[in-house]
């Protein structure tokens, strides 16, 4: 294994390692028992078959807003957008469902592709200013993830419901809960979503790696000029980035909306999900591989830490904090090289 | 009219005074080439530390409260602020991942103290918040007086205050054009004896600084407690204001007080004959909207700092 493809595995794994241990150090000076702590967390993700279909159902967005958010940065973009275009997509998902009336095999389908348009499109708008006016990405996604908010939760109000603050359940027809795996995990609400969800990690790995459009958008990330230079359409390139990386998190909004949820309620802030999919992002080294990995990671980390307060007396936020010390551990990579690189110079 | 004004102009500078504060830490920090979407983490960690500092202290500090806590959210936010220049000054990370990750920390960190502390997910209200005040003499103006001196909140002036001092050592004084020279150019600056991550560094830590009293003043003005939700998006509308502002504190200053205005419209706005017809919708989102527009150069041209989000690495080109 080359020297490079040993530190893109050793740093994710240094990183969780480091939260972690951060995670317990800040238990035992706040006066609880860490191993108690990380005995509830892990009872609470793996604990039995309700809690690892919660998990799994908890990981299925992870996953998608990871891949949208990787996607982008292999095209140099960084999609800080997802958040907003996970509540589009949710939005789009449910609106669909409640508005149709259809068989199952015409209804879901467009439920799930209509939460794709809509992540692509509020995405498209972002990727277009980049292209055709050189405006950066990040603050634009920043600001369309709050007008996303504030714009769906004004159409729940006034469009979907008559001034309620949650709409009606959508109809089995559109839902993607299922029966069977609710059964095996003693009613969980883990659904048929992960499937999409891994379908399209693989769709996001074929892309990258065995498409020449995949070549393109690598090669407009690694260098914009050359790229030009060597006859591909930068513009284009960063637009179709952009609605593909939309496309994956409206998805993540149609796996709450039609999934787990299925219905939509107004929110008094971010899901959170387009956030914490940049940690995922970022800590499976923005590979198909590695965002599933990590997106698991996540929905465990997150979905254990329901059981920290009862179990151990631990506040939830703990994991928030061990999550947000990870991304800094990764992305100040820098230094764990350097200091790997110290370490082998030694041991020579 | 005169009723409007008087009902809205406090209230557009009682929303905008912690934006101002809050923009004008952005500026700094982007001035001198770093990045911050952390903004609203400091803001966060700002709030928390004043209304804890608030509620532990008002018996002893009585009426001084408020104003001690904002000077120690301003410090603790300060040192806060250090982890994001470490990250992407030292450790050359990407500025606006570390920005996230403060993002998540503070919130992380605030919430799960509270619950330690207060053993619920929300401290109590504080009791020695801001209060309302007349500035004597201005007060007694007519008609100016009773729009703009008449149940205000000093801090809104300090906050307009502060972006004039922000303007004058940025403009004004060798200190500033250093910072402003690493932000543009940092190896010209550096190759003129500049120390780059040093005057980076200082940046950071001043828009912590801010961004700490910024967070306190919501806190302490308008929110009155302490919660997961207490700063929901006040960051990211001050680096709105930064931008909108075209990364000048005279600027940022300006696009707070109208976001501070657009606020205040959708809070009171269907009390104005005017304004009863708009959809509230459309008053929330105005600021980012905006602020996208001036992006693409529909609002004049928004041009960044030209090593904004670049770290610096000695010797590479």
């Amino acid at each position: 294994m080359s020297q490079n493809k040993l530190f893109t595995v050793l740093v994710p794994i240094i990183s969780v390692f480091l939260g972690l241990l951060a995670g317990a150090i800040i238990m035992l000076v706040s006066g609880f028992n860490p191993i108690e702590g990380y005995t509830a967390l892990w009872n609470g993700a793996f604990g039995d078959s309700y809690t690892l279909g919660e998990t799994i159902r908890r990981s299925t967005p992870y996953i998608l807003t990871g891949l949208s958010i990787a996607f982008a940065f292999r095209t140099g973009l960084f999609n800080i957008g997802a958040e907003g275009q996970v509540i589009v997509g949710w939005l789009a998902a449910v609106w669909v469902g409640l508005a149709i009336d259809a068989p199952m095999y015409i209804h879901l389908p467009l439920a799930i592709i209509a939460a794709g348009i809509a992540g692509a499109l509020w995405a498209f708008i972002p990727g277009i200013l980049k292209a055709k006016l050189g405006v950066h990405e990040v603050i634009v996604t920043i600001m369309m993830n709050y007008i996303a908010l504030f714009v769906t939760n004004d159409i729940i109000r006034n469009v979907l419901t008559d001034r309620q603050t949650t709409t009606e359940a959508i109809p089995a027809s559109a839902s993607l809960a299922s029966d069977w795996l609710q059964s095996i995990t003693l009613y969980s609400r883990v659904h048929y979503g992960i499937l999409i969800a891994l379908f399209a990690a693989v769709i996001m790995w074929f892309i990258i790696q065995r498409t020449t459009i995949g070549y393109e958008l690598k090669s407009v990330g690694y260098n914009e000029h050359a790229s030009r230079y060597a006859g591909m359409n930068v513009s284009k390139n960063i637009v179709l980035s952009m609605v593909i990386a939309g496309t994956f998190a409206g998805l993540a909004g149609a796996m709450e909306g039609l999934g787990t949820y299925g219905t939509i309620s107004v929110m008094s802030g971010f899901p959170n999900m387009g956030f914490d999919g940049i940690a995922v992002a970022l800590l499976g080294a923005n590979t198909a591989l590695g965002v599933v990995l990590a997106a698991f990671l996540f929905g465990a980390l997150k979905e254990g830490a329901g059981e920290m307060p009862t179990g151990a007396g631990v506040p939830t936020e703990l994991v928030d904090i061990i999550i947000a010390l990870i991304i800094f551990f990764v992305a100040s990579s820098y230094i764990i090289r350097w200091i790997l690189l110290r370490f082998k110079k030694e041991g020579k | 009219m005169l009723d409007i004004l008087q009902s809205i102009i406090p209230t557009a500078l009682f929303y905008s005074a912690p934006l101002i504060f809050t923009a004008l830490g952005g500026v700094f920090s982007e001035r001198s080439g770093v990045v911050n979407i952390g903004l609203e983490g400091l803001m966060v960690m700002g709030a928390f530390v004043g209304i804890v500092f608030n509620l532990t202290f008002s018996d002893v500090l009585g009426v001084w409260t408020p104003w001690i806590s904002i000077i120690v959210a301003m410090v603790v936010s300060a040192i806060f602020s250090i982890i994001h220049a470490v990250a992407s000054v030292s450790f050359h990370a990407s500025q606006v991942v570390s920005g996230v990750a403060i993002n998540m920390l503070a919130l992380g960190i605030g919430v799960y103290l509270t619950k330690q502390w207060y053993g619920k997910g929300q401290t109590d209200m504080v009791d020695q918040p801001f209060y309302t005040t007349n500035i004597p003499i201005l007060s007694d103006i007519p008609i100016i007086g009773s729009i703009f001196f008449e149940g205000i909140y000093i801090t809104s002036y300090i906050a307009i205050a502060f972006a004039f001092i922000a303007w004058f050592v940025l403009y004004r004084t060798p200190f500033g054009l250093r910072l402003r020279a690493v932000g543009e150019h940092p190896m010209a600056a550096d190759t003129n004896g500049i120390n780059v991550p040093r005057m980076r560094y200082i940046a950071v830590i001043l828009s912590g600084a801010l961004g700490g009293i910024g967070g306190s003043v919501f806190a302490l003005t308008i929110a009155s407690n302490f919660s997961h939700s207490t700063i929901v998006g006040q960051g990211f509308m001050a680096l709105a204001a930064v931008i909108f502002g075209k990364w000048h504190p005279l600027g940022a200053m300006g696009a707070a007080l109208f976001f501070g205005f657009a606020q205040s419209l959708s809070v009171i706005g269907s009390s104005i004959p005017l304004f009863e017809n708009v959809p509230q919708i459309f008053l929330l989102i105005a600021p980012y909207v905006l602020t996208i527009l001036a992006l693409a150069g529909f609002i004049g041209r928004a041009q960044a700092p030209k090593a904004n989000g670049v770290p610096y690495i000695k010797g590479s080109r």
